[in-house]
């Protein structure tokens, strides 16, 4: 498949300015770039989500413009999505045979359609049932379905976008054996990540882009993590962590004494220290209940048991409007689901939970509101038009900004964020880290929940394990190792 | 082409209604006459307050079928409260004359009374707001009709305070011009929801609460409270809508204000509040009002059939709503 010259404009942006891609067949590509670099609204055009402007797709030699996915689908280019579409409450094999079940007239072949699948299931190496609801699958298992899909169609070109972000790293590997099993089957791979090291020991070729051209095409063999990220922020990075100026104190902001939740899932059983200026990196594996101990303490899930103290008072939480008001503040994993207004403006995205700061005798100052949206939209350097823009139209990374900016304007001391850099581009990772910094450096403490090691090595000064919804341990960061720390992480399981 | 699309979509309902209206003054150019927007001014004035309660509901995500039933159990207390000491039928014929304003601050609060039971049955219990409100309708329209056997044998009440029959149907003399009090009403009650819903933290959280409710949530937003506090201006503003409405009308019975709710609905939808919620503005919900009732009045000056404008009607709100879904979609 070959991909040239392709152009694409958005009332204001030059979404892609003659994009390119040459895919081999038997071979994996990866695609890198900043959020907003282009890839998604490539992939967009190749489905005929969006019409491209300008531009060629080549196609097995033949041009070819899809309408629509079901079009590129049946032609044999499919796509895994990020965020998978599936019919939760349905089985395996109606999910991949979904629109065009096996039969005649209007009878279903359920026999066949079993059979069918549960040899494609075999192909790949998964031991599940057809019959089993995608509900009760797992994350890796319900995307291996969605390639399971790709397959039944007889895919010649399969698009992964983002495939293992929310996946461990036993499943990673199971992931990558199904794509080589793929690949070496004679299928075109387009793997779309952020994560070097994967792309690193998975593709063949990558191809980088940026602000919608494309820039590098390279085979994986010559190129270091440090090459690829120069080619996608377009300078070099010298340090992908910025350099460490806190300094934590005595004194104890948050103190959590045998946290267990009321609900499945919940956390356990979860007790630890938080102090004035320190960074905790909290790490665990899928399922692990990281998250769910963060909305605990923020009041956002129900508490069975056990003590929360602020500021060494203790404390009775249970809602996310005390929280706020105890001073804690929590950037919520689910950007889209919990944390983002997407038809709303930024400047509303920014103060909605600062409103009382604004409000004199229950009338709102509006001059204030847009002073605050603009001194968060100047110190977190984000790219948008203007504070009336709707939030929906920004990048990830921008909106994860603003999000952030959210919690800064409440000037809580307690800062808790949940996978604060998912999905986002590496400058704005960057970015995001040396926030982090400058909150812990002037007294604030941070807690962050992270599944991206290296990060969690780089930024924090202590780092808490937990393993199965239990805190397995909290380790100095300094001098720790990923050894160190997957062994906890494994300790309850 | 695709914008050309893009254009009619975003129009269509302005088109389809212009459409209408020009067929209208086609068919009866007298239509456009000084007096008839005089006409429609007013008739729009309870519309436009009624709309302004329920649009708040809908940006905040819900909706209200119950509307039209508060709007008459409010038209049948006021009206049974103030009616004239001379009037032979006088319901409670020993009471004293009372001051305007005790029965209409009565009526706003009864219905307030019931619109936050209502939100609390929404925001607490989690009843899809379609279903409680459709509770609401039919017990608010059992209750009123209790009320209005017991009291006057179910006729109509009738036989008004003069002074309330002013309030209503009074007017400003301004330079030669004709400025009704209900214009006056609609005006005060326009500026107050906008100031509500723009200048307030109620009003940000009506948006926030709409927009994402879940979001709303870990901002710190009480959604309960907050949807309490809607919905209480909202039965505030049916309340007195519905007075109005008794009064304008000069009687009530049991079925005044029926399915005034759908009008007012559409009307929102019309002037762009999404059902969707977390969208929407003051200037749209006027603007819709006002389209909406001057076909409506429209339709009836030049004489068409009541079944045919049922029909219309029907096919504008799909029109609508339908639009405003299509717009949503192109942006996924």
């Amino acid at each position: 498949m070959e991909i040239t010259g392709l152009c694409k404009a958005f009332p204001g942006v030059q979404a892609l300015d003659n994009a390119r891609l040459s895919l081999r067949s038997g071979s994996i590509h990866a695609l890198m770039g900043e959020n907003g670099a282009g890839k998604s609204t490539m992939m967009k055009c190749l489905f005929g989500i969006y019409r491209k402007d300008r531009g060629e797709i080549l196609f097995e030699g033949k041009p070819v413009s899809f309408q629509n996915p079901r079009e590129a689908l049946d032609s044999g280019v499919s796509m895994v999505h990020q965020e998978l579409n599936q019919v939760s409450q349905r089985s395996v094999m109606e999910n991949i045979w979904l629109g065009r079940f096996p039969g005649a007239g209007i009878l279903v072949n359920e026999r066949k359609m079993y059979g069918d699948t549960k040899k494609i299931l075999e192909n790949i190496g998964l031991s599940i049932d057809p019959k089993e609801k995608i509900e009760n699958l797992s994350v890796s298992q319900r995307q291996m379905a969605e390639i399971a899909r790709a397959i039944s169609y007889n895919a010649k070109v399969i698009v992964l976008d983002e495939p293992t972000s929310s996946l461990t790293e036993t499943e990673v590997e199971h992931l990558f054996e199904v794509i080589r099993l793929l690949r070496d089957k004679g299928c075109g791979i387009v793997y779309i990540s952020h994560k070097m090291e994967e792309i690193l020991a998975v593709s063949d070729e990558v191809t980088v882009m940026r602000d919608g051209r494309w820039v590098e095409t390279a085979p994986a063999g010559a190129l270091t993590t440090d090459k690829i990220i120069s080619l996608i922020v377009g300078r070099e990075l010298l340090n992908r962590f910025p350099k460490k100026e806190n300094v934590p104190a005595e004194e104890v902001l948050l103190k959590v004494e045998n946290l267990r939740g009321a609900y499945q899932p919940a956390v356990l059983d979860a007790s630890f220290e938080l102090h004035r200026g320190e960074i905790l990196g909290i790490v665990g594996l899928m399922g692990s209940r990281r998250t769910e101990m963060v909305e605990t303490i923020f009041g956002m899930r129900k508490k069975e048991s056990g003590d929360i103290y602020v500021k060494g008072k203790k404390v009775n939480i249970s809602s996310a409007k005390q929280a706020i008001g105890l001073g804690l503040s929590l950037v919520t994993e689910e950007r889209r689901q919990t944390g983002i207004f997407d038809m709303l403006s930024v400047t509303f995205n920014t103060i909605i939970a600062n409103l009382d700061a604004y409000c004199r005798f229950g009338v709102l100052n509006d001059a204030e509101i847009n002073k605050d949206t603009d001194g968060i939209i100047q110190r977190l350097r984000i790219k948008t038009p203007s504070r009336k823009t709707k939030i929906q139209n920004l990048s990830g990374g921008n909106q994860q900004k603003v999000i952030i900016g959210r919690w800064l304007l409440t000037q809580s001391d307690i800062v808790m964020m949940d996978e604060p850099t998912r999905g986002i581009d590496v400058g704005s990772k960057y970015e995001i880290y040396q926030l982090i910094n400058d909150l812990a450096k002037n007294g604030k403490a941070v807690l962050f929940v992270s599944s991206e090691m290296p990060e969690v090595l780089g930024l924090s000064d202590r780092i808490l394990v937990m393993s199965g919804g239990r805190v397995a341990g909290v380790i100095d960061a300094r001098g720790a190792t990923q050894e160190e720390i997957m062994r906890l992480a494994a300790k309850y399981l | 082409m695709r914008k050309i699309g893009r254009f009619l979509l975003g129009y269509a309902i302005y088109i389809v209604l212009f459409v209408l209206l020009t067929t209208i003054v086609l068919i009866d150019n007298s239509f456009l006459s000084f007096r008839n927007f005089g006409f429609i001014l007013s008739q729009a004035s309870t519309r436009i307050i009624l709309a302004l309660g329920i649009a708040g509901i809908i940006v905040a995500g819900n909706t209200d079928l119950s509307l039209g039933r508060s709007v008459g159990l409010a038209a049948i207390v006021v009206c049974s409260l103030l009616q004239n000491p001379a009037y032979s039928g006088r319901i409670y014929s020993s009471m004293p004359q009372l001051p305007l304003w005790i029965p209409l601050l009565a009526a706003m609060l009864i219905c307030a009374f019931f619109s936050v039971i209502q939100s609390l049955v929404v925001g607490v219990l989690k009843v899809a707001p379609f279903i409680a409100s459709l509770g609401f309708q039919l017990m608010l329209f059992g209750i009123q009709s209790i009320y209005f056997d017991t009291v006057n044998n179910s006729s109509p009440i009738g036989g008004l305070d003069p002074a309330f029959s002013r309030f209503a149907q009074g007017a400003f003399n301004v330079a030669g011009v004709r400025l009704p009090y209900l214009v006056i009403y609609a005006a005060t009650t326009t500026a107050f929801v906008w100031f509500v819903w723009n200048k307030t933290k109620l009003g940000k959280n009506m948006f926030a609460i709409g927009g994402n409710s879940e979001a709303a949530s870990v901002s710190g937003v009480s959604i309960v409270k907050n949807l309490a506090a809607v919905y209480f201006i909202a039965g505030l503003l049916y309340g007195f809508g519905g007075a109005l409405e008794g009064a304008r009308t000069g009687s009530a019975t049991n079925m005044t204000g029926q399915s005034y709710e759908l009008d007012a609905i559409a009307a929102c939808v019309v002037g762009g509040v999404s059902m969707r919620g977390g969208i929407g503005s003051i200037i749209g919900v006027i603007t819709g009002v006002l389209i909406f009732q001057v076909i409506n009045y429209g339709l009836v000056f030049i004489g068409v059939n009541p079944y045919i404008q049922y029909t219309i009607k029907g096919f504008i709100i799909i029109l609508a709503v339908s639009i405003d879904t299509q717009k949503y979609l192109k942006k996924k």
